[in-house]
């Protein structure tokens, strides 16, 4: 009985002094070696990617923003980015999905509804948009809520709003969207896209051109 | 090129790049284990922890460091997290409470990292780092233990001695995981994924005002994620958040990490016990049913049947632009059916069909190719339950590299297999049956049901991703899932390391025209059958009811 006990006794003193060695080998050293290395070589990187536009600061290029008035080009809807809700110091950005499942009525009436508003927003008086060009991106919620881009199909489908809006012409609008697509990686990997950030920085920069 | 055909050739290039690892790093790691010499800076551990790493184990002495080692490991992280609001580098987070604070602790000491918290609000600097990533090694270098010291059973014989606990931990975690986690690192951070201690601070928006964001050391974390197949995420959107995974190429190198070294461990397990065409066998049986489940699940997510996917006009709810519907399956196939977890877009929200496949991924017992080390044993024990089942059928005592199946031996397979059938039925019923708990699910019908059914799948198989509207953050939940994360991740393991010292113990049996050639394509569908009939049989009526429903529905 007792030495059972103390052989216990004796291993779980084994297991912890095994834990806090290992601990400070990938608990410690490892994370601070892998971040020495980063901030010496990416560190625009390793810390945000963040993007300038005027000499400020105006966000990250990963990062996907809410809140852009019509003038700009709309990002995808993000109903599932929550707030920070237990440390009420911080209005931290809560990332994540909406988790509605495919037969959810309320996620079908805000698909319905999404997609109602890009017909009636893109659409201008000599250029009418179709259902049928909604792609799905520009309707649907991201996994983290932060999706930095749409589909080249969702930016195409609002450049005539863009472009009346804001004074330019189809074809300027068209091209600047040209530009800021990005195919596939080698041409094979992830999805064709535009960063809406990068673009909308490109096209306030156009539009103070003149 | 459609997204059809991409999708395809992003298969074929994971396939391609898993292959080049895979002699190389399975012959490593059989090195590792098999080694006599020790690295200076092992010999520096071992004299940490008092041990003598040569000295020989038996299966019951290789199972008390296994339980000893985890036991401290739940508790330390449980005080971390209980003490948090006092700890320094905690970015003013308070202390997280008693329910999830053990839930977590299990959960990242069982390889499962399912998730009640978001980690961006919750976990501050010390806890992510110093608590939550250690797990995210030892836990996935204790699987590979485990797995090791069953190999040595079937490769050794008339002995009681399985290896030594602390060299086995040792190894795998300095030798294998260190090194392949920071390789893997600094990639992630080359491709945008941050690294640093800011903390919580303003960054400026376009449109004006300011977002707060979370700066931590991200990238040492996602490394040891995948490669250890844990998945829990630095974020609340784990692997979708652009931060852990922000271009194309991120997520399919991801999907890689996630699967190389279960596959590789087959290799692995082929050299030790001497027969690499064993070891393809296991290679054949686990690849035949992750391309499965793949092709399955790209046509499903293709297809986007269910109301709200048909009114989108695709199944882009809760996936990224940047990856896309065809690698978005592919990543949520070898989460599940791996112990990783990680996601790179969100289960609940694809089709009937595809929220199925990923659970019925995680029935199969996560073994194709499963997790660090809990792969490989999990699929050790359905080969020994086939080689049974095809006995039976011959009339011929069943043997399996040259040991014997003995009553003993199938006993103890058995249990393995039922444990964990047990866990995910009994907790998902006592859950549907008192009042409480349904209410934590925030979508109707089927589909609610396939919430709680899901949360109880990926804990009991230490998984750790989720069908994430249900809300898991209540003391029920918490307290469930946990004890089944605690009771599926150790109960086989007792098993697992009692039939290694039960084989170990035998003499080989010669190999006669009458044994059964497990090394042939014949085992493989044998093995495969056994399975999926098993797994069939054992959860169809729970499938029935949750996402067969929904998906024959739409």
């Amino acid at each position: 009985m007792n030495s059972s006990v103390v052989n216990t006794a004796r291993l779980l003193g084994a297991g912890l002094r095994a834990l806090l060695v290992l601990t400070l080998v990938t608990g410690v050293i490892y994370p601070l070696v892998v971040t020495g290395i980063a901030q010496g070589l990416f560190p625009g990187r390793a810390n945000g990617s963040e993007i300038r536009a005027d000499g400020k600061v105006v966000g990250s290029s990963l990062i996907g923003q809410q809140g852009y008035s019509l003038d700009y080009f709309q990002p995808r809807p993000a109903n599932g980015l929550g707030e920070n809700s237990v440390n009420t110091q911080y209005k931290l950005i809560l990332s994540g999905a909406t988790n509605l499942s495919a037969d959810n009525q309320e996620l079908v009436k805000s698909v319905e509804e999404a997609k109602a508003r890009v017909l009636k927003d893109n659409s201008t008086p000599d250029h009418k948009v179709k259902p049928s060009q909604v792609p799905a991106d520009a309707v649907t919620s991201s996994g983290s809520g932060l999706d930095p881009d749409i589909s080249p199909a969702y930016a195409d489908l609002q450049v005539h709003r863009v472009a009346e809006r804001n004074g330019l012409t189809v074809a300027q609008v068209r091209k600047l969207v040209y530009d800021h697509t990005e195919g596939r990686t080698l041409g094979f990997i992830g999805e064709p896209r535009v960063n809406v950030l990068e673009l909308n920085i490109a096209l306030r920069a156009l539009v103070a051109k003149g | 090129m459609g997204p059809v055909l991409a999708g395809v050739l992003q298969l074929l290039a994971l396939i391609a790049a898993l292959a080049l690892a895979y002699i190389p790093l399975g012959n490593y790691m059989a090195r590792v284990y098999s080694s006599d010499e020790h690295w200076r800076v092992e010999k520096w551990v071992y004299k940490g922890i008092g041990a003598n790493p040569d000295t020989e184990m038996t299966w019951s002495a290789y199972l008390r460091g296994v339980l000893a080692f985890s036991a401290v490991g739940v508790l330390f992280l449980y005080l971390l997290m209980r003490l948090q609001g006092v700890l320094p580098g905690s970015l003013g987070f308070s202390s997280v409470n008693p329910a999830q604070s053990f839930n977590t602790a299990v959960s990242f000491v069982t390889n499962t990292n399912w998730q009640s918290y978001y980690g961006e609000q919750t976990m501050g600097h010390v806890v992510q780092t110093a608590g939550l990533a250690v797990q995210n090694f030892v836990s996935a270098a204790v699987g590979m233990a485990v797995a090791v010291a069953l190999v040595r059973g079937f490769a050794r014989s008339r002995t009681g001695e399985l290896g030594n606990f602390w060299s086995d931990l040792v190894r795998g975690t300095l030798r294998i995981l260190v090194p392949a986690a920071a390789i893997a690192a600094i990639v992630l951070v080359a491709c945008g994924v941050i690294q640093n201690f800011s903390g919580i601070h303003e960054v400026g928006q376009f449109m004006g005002g300011s977002q707060q964001w979370n700066g931590g050391a991200v990238a040492s974390q996602e490394a040891i994620k995948e490669i250890g197949t844990n998945g829990g995420g630095y974020f609340n959107a784990n692997s979708a958040h652009p931060f852990e995974n922000p271009t194309p190429f991120t997520n399919l190198f991801e999907i890689f990490l996630i699967l190389v070294i279960p596959f590789a461990l087959t290799r692995t397990f082929g050299v030790m016990v001497g027969s690499v065409k064993q070891g393809y066998a296991i290679l054949a049986t686990m690849f035949t049913i992750w391309l499965g489940f793949v092709a399955l699940m790209m046509w499903t997510e293709f297809a986007h049947h269910g109301p709200a996917l048909q009114a989108a006009g695709g199944a882009y709810e809760g996936k990224e632009v940047r990856f896309g519907v065809g690698v978005s399956s592919i990543f949520a196939v070898s989460t599940t059916l791996t112990s990783t977890g990680a996601v790179d877009s969100f289960h609940s929200s694809f089709t009937g069909l595809g929220g199925g496949i990923a659970m019925l991924g995680m029935m199969l017992g996560e073994i194709a190719p499963g997790g660090v080390g809990s792969g490989l044993y999990g699929m050790l024990v359905m080969a020994v339950i086939a080689v049974f089942i095809a006995g039976l059928m011959v009339g011929r005592t069943p043997e399996y590299l040259g040991k014997k199946i003995g009553t003993r031996d199938i006993k103890l397979a058995a249990c393995y297999i039922l444990i964990t059938p047990a866990l995910v039925l009994v907790f998902t019923g006592v859950s549907m049956a008192l009042p409480t708990p349904p209410h934590s699910m925030l979508n109707a019908g089927a589909h609610g049901f396939s919430e709680v059914l899901y949360a109880f799948t990926s804990a009991s198989n230490n998984n750790g991703s989720a069908f994430a509207g249900l809300n898991a953050n209540t003391d029920w939940f918490n307290t469930m899932t946990g004890l089944a994360m605690l009771l599926g991740r150790f109960l086989p393991m007792v098993f697992v390391l009692a039939l290694a010292g039960s084989l170990a113990e035998q003499k080989p049996v010669p190999v006669t025209a009458g044994t059964l050639r497990t090394e042939k394509p014949l085992f493989t569908g044998l093995l495969v059958g056994a399975i999926v009939i098993i797994t069939g049989l054992t959860y169809f009526p729970a499938l029935a009811l949750g996402p067969l429903a929904e998906g024959l529905a739409s």
